[in-house]
């Protein structure tokens, strides 16, 4: 295989690794503070998508700066993500939490069995998008091949603006101080004057707006289907399953060699393209059930 | 311990399915999706006990439906009981397999790692078009049952008589392996691994032998619905199809092998009713109800025997850090 | 390597675990002997459930070895050690909490015949007279159908004796069996445990806290201090060493 096949892989690849680990982000943050798998994610991520499509198609009568068009994406995911994750732990979840984890799961599932309902009942089966918002950040040619910036430096540029921000939250904000503890010992933390509870209801709500930020920046560049939800829900788990459940800065390793060994797989053996998450996932926790990157070892009896 | 069943309950049960099977051909199809449903919920049920919860089990479903297409399209004029059988044996070895590997796995990771085998064959059945007809996923002749060929509807009754047959004698076979030894065993797992291995027991091949059977259960409930529709597609093995038959197994409990039935019959009945009036509203209303269950009554409907707080109990390694 | 001699069971040679920079066994070299009742006592935290877990294949040691009836053990798991008869009780008692008395001795009673039927009953292929006579012994028979989840504590580490017993093991290893037991019973239970292991021939071995009960019933006593036998004797002699009479027993 050629370099220049390599590099455009490379190319291809990164970028798809910074949409995944974006989708990925709020899914881990929440197994990693509360212990939980939330399925409802990627209700979360199609609420965000099929949101900022419709909030997009309002603003175009009015307004045609591509500033303000980007950022309404911003706008609904944070809105409709944050509403609904906060609601979700604070009228739901929260009444489980002292419950076996594969209940809380399934919990969770139920919800997004509800919520595709709800989503296929507000935005219908007919495919949604956002026109062509994406086109208007230019191209840009690369070994002759023509990507869109879009999707080449924006969605990963936003990818890694959100781990840095995230990693900067959780170490020098008092909010975000205040997470760690809890994650680290709830009770310990409450005893000190943390209120547990409100910090539950405000990482959910942070989880859930990065959830339907990833749904919202994917939406111009994807049509919006029923079953989208379903699909990225069970990507993002490969991704922090390959990392070790809770890993952020393992989230963001295991989404580009997912996303390496997709791009490689296309220019090399096709059929494997959309294996290769789940294969890397498998190989994985064949080796190290804990993940790649978790502190733990491998606990088999 | 388990609720006794009472032999006559089951039995008018079985006249009245086969009377609305006969009287009403509509209600064939449900009752077949019902009872397939009810085998593949067993089959989640038979590791529940020993506390492990897959999160891919429709990936049997998956093989022994394929299994089965290639069955009748290989061998022209096979029978339907024979496409069936290979179906089931296509399972059973594809649990074995796995087993080899997943016993030594136990909680979240034991979940996961057959999510991620599940996804793999999903992925691969959707793409593999040369051999799996791709996400259309394969039809097939409808197969003669016993020699006999037959037209849709009588295809349909035989089937139900088939796969209710099949639920009765099964559920009866994995009540008995419940009872046994070996599904004691497996209970223990759930609470006291580590004393097994110290009573010289090993956890890891009970586990796997329970493995294969409900990957034989499952693949069963799979080749029975592809001959039923004459069709298998990939959506058999979706990771949403292994959580309906988690829901179910958890819907009906884990005491008895006929719960997984009894959630499998409130399964279908919840998914007409909102046929019937909802509108394709049936996911709300099944969401609605698992988050229900799992509140009020998580041992599901046989319900368990109720347990007394479990008190905490420190590995023997532990212990010594005192 | 020498033959065993025939009146050996266990060995330990240099056996050490270390964590980090403590070491919870220092290069113990010890040995039990067939028919030995042997009592292990010693404070909180001084490695002897450490020694029994490593003993029985629990935890790996960091260097050295054991042997039973002269087969290398240390990497054999609790599994196999059991199978060549060594049967443990625990310092927490380790019952099935979904089962009843009975059937927790039942899946002992299987696991000992060696069959684990996939059809034929639990109770079934269970020595029920086995059974039987072990419920008495634990004094246990009132209680045969109760969920072990709901029995008092005395009890628990009752039935936790009787399914190692269950086995029929050469050695029986029980970490503190009468704490947990009212200070009227232990006498009793003690005495009803030993004279079923004398009649079956058994040799044991049992941590003990209570000064009274190693007396009457150790044939021989070992201190552990430190992860290390500081002193291994008679009773008599033991508990006369001063360094015991400081660091186990708490005397100034």
């Amino acid at each position: 295989m050629d370099l220049n096949l390599l590099l455009l892989a490379t190319v291809d690849g990164l970028s798809y690794a910074g949409s995944l680990f974006l989708i990925s982000l709020g899914l881990t943050l929440i197994c990693g503070v509360f212990g939980v798998i939330n399925v409802a994610h990627g209700s979360l991520y199609a609420f965000g998508g099929y949101s900022a499509a419709s909030l997009l198609a309002w603003l175009l009568p009015h307004t045609s700066s591509t500033p303000v068009l980007v950022a309404s994406l911003f706008v609904a995911a944070a809105v409709v993500g944050g509403c609904l994750g906060a609601l979700l732990e604070r009228s739901l979840l929260r009444h489980f939490q002292d419950r076996d984890p594969v209940l809380q799961l399934l919990v969770t599932f139920a919800v997004f069995m509800v919520l595709e309902d709800v989503q296929r009942m507000v935005w219908g089966a007919t495919p949604v998008n956002a026109g062509d918002l994406a086109t208007r950040l230019g191209t840009t040619e690369l070994l002759g091949v023509t990507f869109m910036n879009y999707q080449l430096l924006f969605i990963p540029g936003v990818a890694l603006v959100a781990y840095a921000g995230l990693q900067l939250l959780l170490r020098h904000s008092t909010a975000g101080r205040q997470i760690v503890a809890v994650i680290h010992h709830r009770e310990v933390a409450t005893a000190l004057g943390i209120n547990a509870a409100r910090i539950g209801t405000l990482t959910f709500a942070l989880a859930g707006a990065l959830g339907a930020l990833g749904g919202a920046l994917s939406v111009p560049m994807t049509s919006f289907v029923p079953g989208l939800g379903a699909e990225m829900i069970v990507t993002s788990f490969a991704v922090i399953a390959t990392a070790g459940l809770g890993q952020v800065t393992g989230a963001l390793v295991a989404a580009v060699l997912i996303g390496m060994a997709r791009s490689l797989a296309v220019y090399t053996l096709p059929e494997l393209e959309v294996v290769m998450p789940y294969l890397m996932m498998v190989a994985v926790l064949l080796v190290r059930p804990h993940g790649l990157f978790s502190a733990t070892a491998a606990r088999r009896i | 311990m388990r609720t006794p069943i009472s032999p006559v309950a089951v039995a008018l049960a079985v006249l009245l399915v086969l009377a609305a099977g006969w009287a009403w051909p509509w209600s064939r199809m449900p009752i077949i999706t019902f009872l397939c449903f009810g085998l593949a919920a067993l089959g989640l049920t038979v590791l529940m006990r020993a506390g492990q919860v897959s999160f891919g089990h429709a990936m049997y479903a998956a093989v022994g439906g394929y299994a089965t297409a290639f069955a009748v399209r290989a061998f022209p004029g096979i029978d339907g009981l024979a496409a069936a059988a290979a179906g089931v044996l296509a399972s059973l070895a594809a649990g074995a397999l796995v087993a080899a590997f997943v016993s030594r796995y136990r909680g979240i990771f034991f979940g996961m790692l057959n999510l991620g085998l599940s996804m793999v064959l999903f992925s691969l059945a959707g793409k593999l078009y040369a051999w799996t007809g791709g996400t259309d996923g394969l039809r097939f002749e409808r197969p003669p049952l016993l020699g006999v060929a037959m037209e849709r509807g009588q295809f349909e009754l035989a089937m139900l008589v088939l796969a209710l047959s099949l639920a009765v004698g099964i559920a009866w076979m994995v009540q008995r392996y419940f009872d046994s030894c070996a599904g004691q065993v497996m209970l223990a797992i759930r609470t006291n691994e580590t004393r097994l291995e110290y009573i010289g027991l090993s956890a890891r091949s009970v586990l796997a032998q329970g493995y294969v059977l409900s990957a034989g259960l499952v693949g069963l409930a799979g080749a029975l619905l592809a001959l039923v529709q004459s069709l298998v597609t990939p959506e058999s093995g979706y990771w949403i199809r292994s959580g309906e038959y988690v829901f179910i197994a958890i819907l009906g409990g884990s005491g008895h092998a006929i719960g997984a039935f009894l959630g499998a019959a409130v399964f279908e009945l919840i998914k007409l009713a909102a046929a019937a009036w909802f509108t394709d509203a049936w996911q709300i209303l099944l969401g609605a109800t698992l988050i229900a269950v799992i509140f009020f009554a998580p041992q599901g409907i046989v319900g368990w025997r109720r347990r007394a707080p479990k008190p905490a109990q420190p590995t023997p390694a532990a212990q010594e850090a005192r | 390597m020498s033959a065993p001699a025939t009146h050996e069971l266990l060995r330990t040679e240099g056996l050490t675990l270390r964590f980090g920079g403590i070491a919870a066994a220092d290069g113990i070299d010890f040995t039990l002997a067939r028919g030995e009742h042997l009592a292990v006592i010693g404070a909180n935290g001084a490695g002897k459930t450490t020694f029994i877990n490593i003993c029985t294949g629990y935890i790996r040691p960091s260097s050295g070895r054991v042997l039973f009836e002269g087969v290398d053990i240390t990497r054999k798991g609790p599994r196999q050690i059991a199978r060549l008869g060594v049967g443990r009780s625990f310092q927490l008692p380790q019952l099935f909490l979904d089962h009843t008395v009975r059937q927790c001795l039942e899946l002992a009673s299987v696991s000992r015949q060696g069959r684990l039927s996939r059809w034929t009953s639990l109770s079934r292929a269970a020595d029920q007279r086995a059974v039987a006579e072990m419920l008495e012994l634990v004094e246990l028979a009132a209680h045969a159908d109760d969920l072990t989840a709901v029995l008092p504590e005395g009890r628990r580490k009752l039935l936790d004796v009787g399914i190692a017993l269950m086995l029929e093991p050469k050695l029986v290893i029980m970490d503190e069996p009468t704490s947990g037991v009212s200070s009227e019973d232990k006498h009793g239970v003690m005495q009803t445990l030993m004279r079923a292991l004398q009649q079956r021939r058994v040799t044991s071995w049992f941590v003990e806290h209570d000064v009274e009960i190693v007396r009457r019933y150790a044939t021989r006593v070992a201190a552990w201090i430190d992860g290390r036998v500081a002193a291994d004797g008679a009773p008599a002699q033991v508990f006369a060493d001063p360094l015991v009479r400081r660091e186990v027993l708490g005397e100034r």
